[in-house]
């Protein structure tokens, strides 16, 4: 076991005087939290609206100010006609046109149909929907107003009234949704890619051969070669979660601690898996397009960016052997929903015993003679 | 009889239909420095790494240092040193850190890794070298390290294969001086190369012609056999006999 602090002290020297790999390990986590945070978000802002206003009277003002008075509406111009906007909108120019037809203010008093019409570039399909569904808040918001002050003390027009709210994530907001999956993500790769890469350089510069004539033993050696980079995913982890809490302002509902617990576990899987995967290579390359293949499976069909729920059944099934799975699954869970121990155990524990599967045949296949 | 240290018996190793060694039987001395020679696939590399427990024999017997190595390739582990063709320290680590490296890989204390250091970096004048990362250092002297990393736990046998490749004349010989003085202290010393005069230096020789023995003994019988007076031509003589 003395052996492993000497294993140790190697491979902590050996990363800290790369210069190519000192910054990915710790510059590029933050950049792409912060980056990736801000992009991969569904959230529309600052859609650039045309108002085409055939009744110029106080009410069509009315509905144009609750587009414009928006966070997430620029007004663009107001055109006289459906022609000229539409025009624009083919230049790319705008992105949702609002028409408010004649007689608006007068068809709304004398409570016939009143209509506006609502037209969005669909080019960008879901970008399209949640424009869509923007817009339509704004109008139906308008008509329970003009229906309360039409008819104040009677009962609302709509037999059937929705009272939306969002638990765990109240505000809808994306960074809370979008940060914990990120950190689990940049955890998931940096882990990967180092160990995967590791076994093998020393197969490529041929100093394994020196180690596999020295008593080394096999335990030791994977545990030497796991632990650096265990430290760093969670020095990794620790930075983020900081970033996370005060740079984006996310209360972590649950317990920090567990979470540091579960990655804890959650790294050891990873890490074997990169170790597996270097002890299985020959190059350097084939060990990053294997890690690379496995990683972009696993993160696409993880549930990061689309809910496991919607996808086939067999994608479902898949994800019983995904780690990336469970451990966005867990993350979510204590960072939105406070969940404890007891909540997360059935996931927990496939994970532990994934993880020292993992270990075990990663161990198994470092062999010091062919 | 010197105690043997090495006893090889019918060692076959094939690689599909491809024999690499085959049948070979040999034994070397405690104490002795044992060259084996052979062309490039003679299969001497083959051997080597079956000696040192890198890879499994096919069939036969192989004992070193009173180990079955087929059987227990980490126990003889402990008990050998080994260097190879291809220069093997770490190259983004200080001549220091190598030698403490390897030392706590083979279990010498704290105490122990710093006298042997010393001692090897006395013994190459390379004292004000020891904080010096390994790739400023030129691969003659690299390859004067590696053989005093390969001896830092004082191995009982230390295989060298090819140890002096691409090494200029003068270190190489500096390099043998190493070698001779290890084999004083009463280490056995088993060597591949390809230079015949090397094979001078060497108190027996085996040479190995696709995958067999061709012949084994003192550099001076076998000069006497072959009627030369170097090793060159009996090299060249059993080389023509082969085609």
């Amino acid at each position: 076991m003395r052996r492993i602090r000497y294993i140790l002290q190697k491979e902590f020297l050996q990363i800290f005087r790369d210069k190519a790999l000192l910054p990915i390990i710790i510059i590029i986590p933050i950049i792409q939290l912060v980056v990736l945070s801000y992009t991969a978000t569904y959230e529309i802002k600052n859609i650039r609206l045309v108002v085409v206003d055939q009744d110029h009277t106080p009410d069509s003002r009315a509905l144009t100010r609750e587009f414009t008075g928006s966070p997430f509406y620029k007004l663009e111009g107001s055109l006289p006609n459906y022609a000229q906007a539409f025009h624009l909108m083919q230049k790319g120019t705008a992105d949702q046109i609002l028409v408010i037809e004649p007689h608006f203010e007068k068809n709304l008093e004398t409570t016939k149909k009143a209509s506006v019409q609502l037209i969005t570039n669909a080019i960008n399909g879901s970008a399209a929907g949640v424009m869509q569904g923007y817009g339509v808040s704004i109008i139906n918001g308008f008509h329970n107003n003009i229906q309360i002050e039409q008819h104040p003390g009677q009962a609302k027009g709509l037999p059937i009234q929705t009272d939306t709210s969002y638990w765990y994530n109240p505000e809808l907001n994306y960074f809370t949704f979008m940060v914990p999956g990120i950190l689990v993500l940049l955890v998931s790769l940096i882990g990967l890619f180092l160990s995967s890469m590791n076994i093998v350089k020393e197969k490529e510069l041929g100093t394994i051969t020196q180690l596999n004539v020295t008593p080394i033993n096999k335990f030791e050696f994977i545990a030497g070669k796991l632990i650096p980079f265990w430290v760093i995913a969670m020095a990794d982890l620790t930075v983020g979660l900081l970033v996370a809490r005060f740079w984006f302002d996310i209360h972590i509902a649950g317990n920090p601690v567990l979470l540091l617990f579960v990655t804890s576990v959650y790294m050891v899987l990873i890490l074997s898996f990169g170790l597996f995967i270097s002890t299985m290579a020959q190059t350097m390359q084939q060990a990053m397009f294997i890690s690379w293949f496995f990683l972009v499976i696993f993160i696409l069909m993880s549930g990061l960016f689309t809910p496991i729920e919607s996808m086939p059944a067999w994608a479902q099934e898949f994800n019983r052997i995904n780690p990336l799975a469970y451990f966005i699954k867990i993350n979510r869970m204590i960072m939105l929903k406070g969940s404890v121990f007891s909540d997360i155990r059935n996931e927990f524990f496939i994970l532990a015993g994934y993880a020292i599967a993992m270990l075990g045949f990663s161990t198994l296949r470092y062999r010091k003679t062919s | 009889m010197s105690e043997k240290i090495i006893e090889v018996k019918d060692l076959v190793k094939k690689f599909g239909n491809f024999v690499a060694n085959d049948h070979l039987t040999f034994d070397v001395n405690r104490g002795e420095i044992f060259g084996f020679l052979g062309a490039n696939g003679a299969g001497k590399t083959t051997a080597i790494k079956i000696l040192t427990g890198l890879s499994k024999p096919t069939s036969g017997d192989v004992q070193v240092a009173g180990v079955n190595v087929s059987k227990y390739p980490e126990r003889v582990k402990k008990k050998i040193g080994y260097m190879n063709q291809s220069f093997s320290l770490y190259d983004d680590m200080t001549v220091r850190e190598n030698f403490r490296f390897y030392g706590g890989i083979y279990g010498l204390s704290k105490a122990e890794i710093k006298e042997r250091t010393k001692h090897f970096l006395t013994k190459l004048n390379m004292e004000a070298y020891g904080n010096r990362m390994l790739k400023s250092i030129p691969l003659g002297w690299k390859q004067k390290l590696a053989f005093s990393v390969a001896n830092i736990h004082n191995p009982g046998v230390i295989f060298l294969d090819e140890p002096t490749g691409g090494v200029d004349p003068i270190t190489r010989r500096q390099f043998w001086e190493l070698i001779y003085e290890a084999a004083d202290r009463g280490t056995t010393v088993f060597v591949t190369t390809h230079y015949m005069d090397e094979a001078e230096y060497c108190e027996r020789v085996c040479i190995l012609s696709e995958g067999k023995i061709k012949a084994l003994d003192t550099p001076v019988k076998l000069k006497q056999d072959f009627n030369t007076t170097n090793m060159n031509d009996v090299f060249l003589k059993l080389a023509r006999n082969v085609e």
